[in-house]
């Protein structure tokens, strides 16, 4: 049918399931309850000793137990969980058997620090414990599962196992872009026809020593750590870096024709997408913001809205001194005079940044924030930062009519994506 | 529809063999009688084939950019400049603004002395969780994190030659090189884009990937014999230091600009199973019932991109067998590398094609091949997953 077909004539996509973890909490609801109540997930590590550290906050998600710890396992098993919630919301296929691609936001995957230990605790007693020393361990066929727990495919392919997602997974990473990728995916393979459904998820759990030490040796971390909550502080005149935080998120999307014939429910419609590359620097964007700028307005033009028609912004909000600047050139350039009124508030705030997770877990609160008609706030706004003169829902959330609300996710190597979310069609 | 059919019209490639596409095709008409390189010392028992020596100053001119890389980086930035310039769009910023980029990558190098040093004295530190926190905020350097991301390749690729209409990185050993291919032709096809930069890099040269792999018990650690040859002693893998890149973009859109294309991926599927005993065969069957239209036999020959990795070597092995086809294994000339060995092979693939003729038999139980080449059926299994079959014809 036509109204099934969107401006440009391609399917209209649709969200009819959605699962979340954040440091919050486990679920929809927990989550939805926490972020609009202002209440902070971020708290002090606990999970490896912190000694020496210049950042001890967080946001770990250290209720969902795991065997073996590790970032992929971990992942592996918020992905598994949200997914469950995903699932079940949309009613979709049947037990192991997702009728769609399966596309996965992960976070690089490394052998850490306990496996590497115990591999030179198997070499044996010597001064020096070199690779030479470790690779003469790993012959002993006793680390069989360290190999495959760190193959970079194992949490895809763990997850369309379990869940019999069709064809080959994607795991993709864009950085702390990742999450909006996913999403992207799964548009694109829907558009093409290629499928009616797809699984879109975004999962994040490295909070380990040494992720937190790498992001500590590029002062990207805030040090403000007294108190945890207070950490975060996306557009506040003293923010000091973003905070480090664990979730997932999972979206079942589907074609609007498809969803109908089943008789779904249909929770939101992912309207438009953009994205652009910056090739500037390895950390920092263009001065100009013009990435950033091309990415909002090619999310616009994919969804056919014009700036006007937007009421809302999930930031991508990080608390940095350089993102923040940076996405009030892009937003106040792309929104013009209205880019002081139009609400812009950062989830980041409460549940920090969950980095591979975040375009997937914040896509979930935008859609939330459509539906129940509520903003989220962007807490510890104590100082307004003159710089920004934005209307970032401080403190506390408001009710807020939403018709088009956008999404933002930037990376480190110079990725930005931009979603465009929207209310049921009529 | 003709206008979008997926075009390679520029590629880079870079491996133990030499620098350049051309350079790769003469090579592994030699590889035969020469024997494949291999470096048999640095990490002994496990054999490796090195990077040629590069002149990275040809593809990456500023000297910072090549400093804040590590190999992996460095190698799959200069296979993209090639692929770029093979393409006729280097430096060329409105064709660059508008390129989308899919890279296949692992990960980086990381700081050997470091870990080494920490492996040494954290048994016998009072406190060990201190004393690890202390050494890795010390010892590490600031920026050797973005020689390490998964998608700082890309990022590279970026600041470099400039592709910046949008940057994918996939993740997943041999199924990421495959699903970069087979997204980006399926876009081509449904007209969600036009030109296209995808592919990846590999250094083999490095402890911790030999590491895992010989955890997984995947290594071959015994002498300079083919892919199929290794079978007979259970197999195992080489791994290869390999950068490749494919410029990809539609028919309408090379002709519009004038581009010589090298030859057509007229066909690409990619899937996964669990590899109970026969599922890849039947996966593989079925992919090749999908795409025997308009597919000569006496024209074609295969480039197979078995790893040597017992298992599904062999499973290839017999369900290539009854197409009487002349294959060659490329990995017993490159290695397997992994996340550009798919890439590497639509490559070389494209190359013969172009030439019109199959390089010589990399082993004794390879076929030659007199009949003139117009097409080639490419294939992977991957060494655990990634299964993949395309092929490709003459421009």
């Amino acid at each position: 049918m036509a109204q099934d077909l969107d401006h440009l004539g391609r399917p209209i996509i649709v969200v009819t399931g959605m699962g979340i973890i954040t440091a919050l909490g486990q679920g929809q609801a927990d989550n939805w309850k926490a972020l609009t109540g202002g209440v902070s997930g971020l708290r002090r590590i606990t999970r490896f000793p912190i000694a020496g550290m210049r950042t001890t906050v967080a946001g770990t998600v250290d209720f969902i137990p795991v065997d073996e710890m590790s970032a992929p396992a971990l992942s592996q098993r918020l992905a598994e969980l949200v997914i469950e919630e995903a699932v079940a919301e949309a009613g979709i296929g049947s037990k192991g058997d997702f009728p769609g691609p399966l596309c996965l936001a992960l976070p690089p995957v490394e052998m850490e620090w306990p496996q590497r230990l115990a591999l030179a605790a198997a070499a044996g007693a010597a001064e020096t414990v070199d690779y030479a020393a470790l690779l003469r361990a790993a012959g002993s066929g006793d680390f069989e599962r360290f190999y495959r727990r760190f193959l970079f495919g194992s949490v895809a392919e763990g997850l369309a196992d379990r869940f019999g997602t069709k064809g080959s997974p994607v795991a993709t990473s864009t950085a702390c872009a990742s999450g909006g990728t996913a999403i992207q995916l799964g548009v694109e393979a829907i558009q093409r026809g290629e499928a009616d459904a797809a699984l879109c998820v975004g999962t994040d759990a490295s909070v380990n020593p040494e992720s937190l030490i790498r992001f500590s040796l590029l002062s990207a971390l805030s040090t403000r750590n007294e108190p945890p909550s207070a950490a975060s502080r996306p557009f506040s005149k003293d923010r000091d870096g973003f905070v480090m935080a664990e979730g997932a998120g999972a979206l079942v999307i589907e074609s609007l024709e498809h969803a109908r014939a089943r008789g779904a429910k249909i929770l939101g419609v992912l309207e438009g997408c953009g994205e652009a590359a910056d090739g500037f620097h390895r950390t920092r964007s263009s001065p100009d913001g013009k990435p950033i700028i091309a990415c909002m307005r090619r999310a616009l033009d994919d969804a056919g809205l014009a700036p006007e028609d937007i009421d809302y912004i999930n930031a991508h909000g990080t608390g940095t001194p350089e993102n923040d600047k940076m996405e009030w050139v892009g937003v106040s350039t792309v929104f013009g005079e209205r880019a002081g009124s139009i609400p812009i508030s950062s989830n980041k705030s409460m549940i920090g940044h969950a980095l591979t997770a975040a375009g997937a877990v914040e896509a979930i609160f935008s859609l939330l924030t459509i539906r129940n008609g509520v903003l989220p706030p962007t807490i510890n706004y104590d100082i307004p930062d003159p710089a920004l003169p934005l209307d970032c829902v401080p403190n506390v959330a408001r009710p807020g009519h939403v018709r088009h609300a956008i999404s933002n996710s930037f990376g480190f190597g110079g990725q930005n994506v931009c979603l465009v979310l929207g209310a049921e069609p009529r | 529809m003709r206008d979008r059919q997926a075009l390679i019209t520029g590629a880079g490639l870079v491996s133990c063999l030499g620098d350049g596409l051309e350079a790769h095709l003469d090579a592994l008409d030699r590889t035969g009688m020469a024997g494949p390189v291999r470096d048999t010392t640095q990490f002994a028992p496990f054999p490796v084939h090195p990077m040629v020596a590069l002149e990275l100053d040809k593809q990456i001119p500023k000297r910072g950019d090549q400093r804040q890389m590590e190999a992996w980086q460095r190698i799959g930035t200069y296979a993209a400049g090639q692929a770029l310039a093979a393409a006729g769009v280097k430096a060329n910023p409105d064709l660059l603004g508008r390129m989308d980029m899919i890279v296949a990558a692992g990960g980086g190098e990381r700081d050997y002395a470091a870990d080494s040093a920490i492996l040494s004295g954290l048994p016998h530190a009072a406190d060990p969780g201190a004393y690890l926190n202390e050494h890795l905020l010390g010892d590490l350097r600031p920026t050797l994190f973005l020689a390490q991301l998964s998608n700082l390749l890309a990022g590279n690729i970026s600041i470099v030659h400039g592709v910046v209409g949008s940057s994918r990185t996939f993740m997943g050993e041999e199924a990421a090189g495959t699903d970069a291919v087979r997204i980006a032709c399926a876009r081509i096809a449904a007209g969600q884009g036009d030109l296209f930069l995808v592919g990846g890099s590999y250094n083999a040269q490095r402890p911790d990937v030999l590491l895992h792999y010989e955890m997984g018990g995947k290594l071959w650690k015994g002498g300079p014999r083919g892919v199929w040859g290794r079978q007979a002693d259970g197999g195992g893998m080489v791994l290869g230091s390999v950068g490749c890149f494919l410029v990809i973009e539609s028919r309408a859109h090379a002709e519009r600009r004038g581009a010589t294309p090298l030859a057509h991926i007229a066909a690409i599927r990619t899937d996964r199973c669990r590899r109970d005993p026969g599922q890849a065969a039947a996966i593989a069957t079925a992919q090749f019932e999908a795409m025997r239209d308009g597919f000569d036999p006496a024209t074609a020959a295969v480039i197979s991109g078995a790893s040597g990795v017992g298992e599904a070597t062999r499973e290839e092995q017999a369900f290539l067998y009854p197409f009487g086809l002349p294959i060659r294994a490329t990995a017993t000339a490159l290695g397997h590398s992994l996340e550009p060995s798919f890439p590497a092979n639509l490559a070389l693939a494209a190359g013969a094609v172009a030439r019109g003729r199959l390089f010589a038999p990399l082993e004794d139980t390879e076929a030659p091949m007199e009949a003139p080449l117009r097409q080639a059926l490419v294939t992977s299994w991957g060494h655990w997953r990634g299964e993949a079959l395309a092929v490709v014809t003459a421009a």
